[in-house]
């Protein structure tokens, strides 16, 4: 039991949250396994942001524990939140670009408050990650001046800056081409080889996003509807994961045949 | 709507003005102690201070040049009634140093960079930039709001130095080189009536101004989503901002006369 317990970085525990009068989350409990990919789907405005505002310490819920390397978000100072913190790498929804910095200095800059590394090195790694993101042109523009796709791989590119132990992807793809957003997924699995980072990935590309995820969470009604294997998923008895799965991915698979075979072309 | 209503109504309103009053000595204390404790980046700081200071110059000079003509205008005729312009240095001189330089000073900053302070920070706060700070680990009080508490705190100061000399220049403009007051007396006048003291009081009360504009200005921008009118988007930034310009020119022009009663 503690030896599971142990593998997980982090883990929401019967957490509600009430704006107002409106109750988006009725009791989540959500574990998310060390070194794995977690990735959470569901409808627009079921709460998807808002569980991963939870597990940044952006939010306190209104009761129910946050718990990241088995230590309860609400409870840190707020010096400790920062030690948490300083292995998170981050992509809001709305990306949140410092819009009054270039697309250099954005990337550069948790390198420059957080390290002390040297300018050279700073720009080295800032070039580095934005080949990466295929935005080699882009280092001198605002991000007023480039594309909402471009936003993203900007944002993606300063969340990796420091190579993270968590990172959490708020729609990554979102926005993204079918190209690029394949580039991305490719990177999201070469990156992940490499640095073994635990991720929370939230996503509409249902089936896409399966290939990448260890497990699937779904969230309807202000609740988490099983966190399991993508397999498992696809095949569960749950109604609500059932409908969701039809709606986004079409007829559920029959056989394992078949579904080898459409899991080949996504 | 009952006979209770208004007092409910007003009763939500003072808990909201208390907790918000609460919030911002809180938030004050945070921020001098950030700015206090090392690391010091000085390019940050030096940014601040060109931004706050330098760029507040040439307000600075327009203004200083002619409030001290109009003290010079306004001072000459009552005194050379009684034949006593030889006075005119002295009351030019006291009146912008211990008044009118810093809290004039004071008004233009407001206007120039306290209103610039809390729209920037409160766009940060919508957009969700201050929040983006915080997940890397970095604290936006340290990293953005304490190099604008020091630059506030030193440019008050300065600007109201040069204030004061601009105005000193420009009442004597007016009184010697328009009236015909002798050169000798108008500076004799000020050099035996302006006492440390007077120097004092100016320089307490410029510094007690910068902390008081950087901080309302700060605290409204970062407490933004935290206004009881929701700070929602483009309007809820210039409302902030608005009020953030009001009750800072209200808090100078009240601790200006605190202050002067505690240092009379
Ligand atoms: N700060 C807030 N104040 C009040 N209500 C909020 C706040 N943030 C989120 N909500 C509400 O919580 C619900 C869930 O919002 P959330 O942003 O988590 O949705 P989502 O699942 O991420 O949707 P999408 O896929 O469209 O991004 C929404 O109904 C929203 O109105
Ligand atoms: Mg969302």
């Amino acid at each position: 039991m503690s030896s599971a317990k142990d593998q997980l970085a982090i883990e929401m525990v019967n957490v509600e949250k009430t704006f107002g009068q409106q109750r988006v989350l009725k009791g989540i409990n959500l574990p998310v396994a060390k070194g794995e990919t977690t990735v959470i789907v569901g409808g627009s405005g079921q709460g998807k942001s808002v569980i991963l505002k939870h597990m940044l310490g952006l939010m306190k819920p209104s009761s129910g524990e946050v718990r990241v390397f088995g230590r309860d978000l609400a409870r840190m100072k707020k010096q400790e939140l920062y030690e948490v913190r300083k292995d998170y790498g981050v992509l809001f929804q709305n990306v949140a670009l410092f819009d009054s910095m270039t697309v250099f200095d954005n990337v550069a800059l948790p390198l420059r408050e957080r390290t002390k590394k040297s300018q050279a090195e700073i720009a080295r790694i800032v070039e580095e990650k934005l080949a990466l993101m295929a935005l080699e042109g882009a280092a001198g523009k605002y991000p007023a001046q480039i594309s909402g796709g471009m936003q993203k791989r900007v944002g993606l590119a300063r969340a990796l800056a420091l190579e993270p132990k968590i990172v959490f992807f708020d729609e990554p793809t979102t926005g993204l081409d079918v190209h690029k957003s394949n580039e991305i997924y490719r990177l999201f699995h070469a990156t992940q080889q490499q640095l073994k980072y635990t991720a929370v990935i939230v996503s509409h590309d249902v089936p896409k996003i399966f290939k990448l995820a260890d497990s699937v969470a779904l969230m309807a009604g202000g609740e988490i509807q099983g966190c399991m294997s993508p397999e498992d998923f696809q095949r569960s008895d749950n109604p609500l994961i059932r409908q969701f799965v039809e709606v986004t991915m079409g007829p559920i698979y029959t056989n394992d045949k078949e579904e080898a075979v459409s899991r080949e072309t996504v | 709507m009952t006979f209770a209503t208004p007092f409910k109504k007003l009763g939500d309103q003072s808990l909201f003005f208390f907790e918000a009053v609460g919030r911002a000595g809180i938030f004050l204390l945070v921020c001098l102690i950030s700015m206090l404790k090392p690391p010091y980046k000085l390019h940050p700081i030096i940014r601040q201070l060109y931004f706050i200071g330098s760029r507040s110059g040439f307000v600075i000079l327009f203004t200083g040049l002619f409030t001290g003509m109009v003290l010079g205008l306004q001072g000459y005729y009552p005194l050379a009634k009684f034949g006593s312009e030889g006075l005119l240095g002295s009351a030019v001189a006291l009146s912008l140093i211990r008044e009118l330089g810093p809290v004039l000073t004071a008004l233009m900053v407001i206007g120039r960079a306290g209103s610039a302070i809390c729209a920037g920070i409160g766009i940060m706060r919508n957009s969700e930039q201050i929040d983006a700070l915080e997940c890397m680990a970095i604290d936006p009080i340290k990293y953005l709001l304490a190099p604008k508490f020091v630059a506030s705190i030193l440019s008050l100061p300065l600007l109201t130095f040069i204030f004061d000399i601009i105005g000193i220049i420009g009442g004597f403009l007016v009184g010697v080189a328009l009236f015909g007051v002798n050169q000798g007396t108008y500076f004799q006048g000020m050099y035996s009536s302006v006492q440390w003291i007077d120097i004092e009081m100016g320089i307490v009360k410029s510094l007690v101004f910068g902390l008081l504009i950087v901080w309302i200005a700060s605290a409204k921008g970062y407490f933004l989503h935290l206004e009881r009118s929701g700070g929602f988007g483009a309007e809820g930034v210039s409302r902030t901002t608005t009020d953030a310009v009001v009750i800072s020119s209200v808090s100078v022009l009240i601790w200006d006369y605190l202050i002067t009663a505690l240092m009379i």
